[in-house]
């Protein structure tokens, strides 16, 4: 047996390690030279009227306004078709139908579900609740288009959060003459909840984040009213930051820019709330 | 009274051969009256996982308000008999059961027996000691009741009071009971689950070797505890620690590989064996 030399081990664990530093700094690196670029443009356009102004054909009065406004409801919307919908359908695979052939095939569907497309999903939402329900080019068909697009995440996070609960608590619960809805309410949710928050948020930021399924569910570019009810027509920060970009004037290109940054600070501050709510329900949770 | 008593114990050593049981167990003996009727009568009780059969037809009868010990070497159906009795096996995905389980005369494996409704006559008390970690000791304690009760506070507090203290854990958490249950002790999180078994006030009070997560101190308390509890509870304990079992029970019941071997007064199991393989079992030869 021919015995490995220390120092050459020594040697490949120090390549190893350089090698994982330059995986993590590189992406890293690569956000920060575009956050920075982003930020430079945007400082120039940034400003509380910008945040609470219309768009207009002059690049400089032009505001996200009903844009930010129809994220903002986009994401609650969204929130609220796709949560109670999502953790459902986790219960019920995780509590009631653990292991039959339909759960199989609903596994399989939503394993797959979470694959497809967005844009393929814009299209599913132009067929089905655009045209079919006949709920128009509405807040409604964006945000059940979104929730659906977010459907399979939150499932998937939420039966994760309910595997987590260990089988003795139900067992304990069980034990004291609960039935099985007792047991999923007083004891199995509380301990998920957390989990079921924090995944069903970040789901949710990313439904707010999207582009194409709007595009193609028809949201408009240029709105000069707020929307006034789920029927309403609506623009979403995403549409409007992609219809400034596509102008010919660079001017645009700076709206643009200052769009990216509300977009990412209305998503960070759905990430902090993730974080903030988790934390304080794992403080009550020993 | 103390001819009650006195007939007892001879009766006692009559069946015992032994030279003079626990003072302690004859003064409860003697209080109630129908200390030896059945709870259960347990039938040709088998149970499966899948395909495997772990319990082969077991033939026993259960003191009422008596300590009734299973003892056998790990895997041989202890946790799996006991948990017949409030019918939790069932509750793994493809377990079954065969044969005839009777509480108080009254098939629990019958057609309109609901199990949730057994269960609240027959508690629990598991291995681990599994407090509820999203509630407060009180809530914990009150746990069972508000399924089907609506609680005032004045009646809440005084269940919550008297559950704690039949575990005996009021004085060591009376003036923290709002907080989380989890934050308790080993020890005093079992005698928790203890007292949330009582406060729904069942008839029987399983034990799934309560003290094995425990050290030798509060193990001393739950055995303290189960003496205080039979006189009010039909208690049946699954025990890996003979000691124990000779310590807590009235009644031992020898089982190996799903099979009931000897089935005793525990003073006769632990002294004069019937069979072979107990003594084998009890003097350490094997387990």
């Amino acid at each position: 047996m021919k015995q490995i030399g220390r120092r050459r081990g020594v040697v490949i664990e120090r390549l190893f390690v350089a090698l994982c530093l330059g995986a993590v700094i590189v992406p890293l690196g690569l956000v920060l030279v575009l956050l920075g670029n982003v930020l430079s443009d945007a400082a120039q356009r940034l400003d509380w009227a910008f945040l609470t102004s219309f768009p207009s054909r002059k690049a400089a009065l032009a505001g996200v306004y009903p844009a930010f406004v129809g994220t903002l409801y986009l994401g609650f919307i969204t929130a609220g078709l796709a949560l109670p919908l999502g953790v459902g359908a986790a219960i019920y695979l995780e509590e009631y139908e653990r292991r039959g052939r339909l759960a199989n095939l609903i596994e399989l569907n939503i394993a797959n579900l979470a694959g497809v497309p967005s844009v393929i999903y814009g299209l599913l939402g132009l067929g089905l609740f655009v045209r079919v329900a006949g709920m128009g080019r509405s807040l409604l068909s964006g945000a059940a288009t979104l929730a659906l697009l977010v459907l399979p995440i939150v499932i998937m996070a939420s039966r994760e959060a309910l595997r987590t609960v260990p089988l003795s608590l139900r067992e304990g619960s069980y034990a004291l003459g609960a039935t099985r809805w007792q047991t999923i309410r007083q004891v199995v949710l509380p301990m998920a909840l957390p989990g079921i928050l924090t995944g069903s948020i970040l789901a949710v930021s990313r439904a707010v984040g999207e582009t194409a399924p709007l595009i193609i569910v028809g949201a408009l570019t240029y709105v000069t009213l707020l929307p006034d009810g789920l029927g309403s027509p609506f623009t979403a920060l995403p549409i409007q930051i992609f219809n400034w970009v596509s102008r010919p004037q660079a001017e645009f290109l700076l709206n643009a820019a200052a769009g990216i940054v509300v977009l990412l600070g209305t998503m960070l501050a759905l990430n902090t709330t993730a974080i903030l709510l988790r934390n304080r329900y794992q403080k009550r949770t020993y | 009274m103390v001819t009650a008593g006195t007939s007892i114990e001879t009766e006692r050593r009559r069946m015992t051969g032994s030279p003079c049981p626990a003072p302690g167990r004859l003064r409860e003996s003697s209080v109630n009256s129908d200390v030896a009727a059945t709870k259960f009568r347990v039938r040709r009780l088998a149970a499966w996982f899948g395909s495997q059969k772990v319990l082969h037809g077991l033939d026993l009868e259960i003191s009422n308000r008596r300590v009734t010990a299973i003892i056998g070497p790990s895997g041989c159906g202890k946790s799996t008999f006991i948990r017949c009795l409030n019918r939790m096996h069932e509750l793994v995905p493809s377990a079954r059961v065969g044969g005839e389980v009777r509480l108080d005369q009254e098939d629990i494996y019958g057609p309109d027996v609901d199990p949730v409704l057994l269960r609240r006559r027959v508690g629990m008390v598991f291995q681990k000691p599994n407090p509820f970690p999203s509630m407060s000791i009180r809530d914990n304690v009150l746990a069972g009741l508000r399924l089907t009760h609506q609680l005032d506070r004045a009646s809440a507090d005084e269940t919550n009071e008297r559950a704690l203290r039949s575990a005996a854990l009021w004085d060591e958490v009376k003036d923290r009971l709002d907080e989380p249950g989890g934050g308790l002790s080993g020890g005093q999180q079992q005698r928790l689950c203890i007292a949330r078994a009582l406060a729904v006030e069942p008839d029987v009070l399983l034990m799934d070797e309560p003290c094995s997560a425990l050290d030798p101190i509060a193990t001393a308390r739950i055995e303290d505890l189960i003496h205080s509890l039979r006189e009010r509870y039909t208690i049946v304990i699954v025990t890996h620690n003979m000691q124990q079992a000779a310590r807590v029970s009235d009644r031992t019941a020898f089982l190996l590989t799903g099979e009931l071997v000897e089935y005793a007064p525990t003073d006769r199991i632990f002294t004069a064996p019937a069979d072979k393989r107990t003594e084998d079992y009890i003097t350490g030869k094997f387990g």
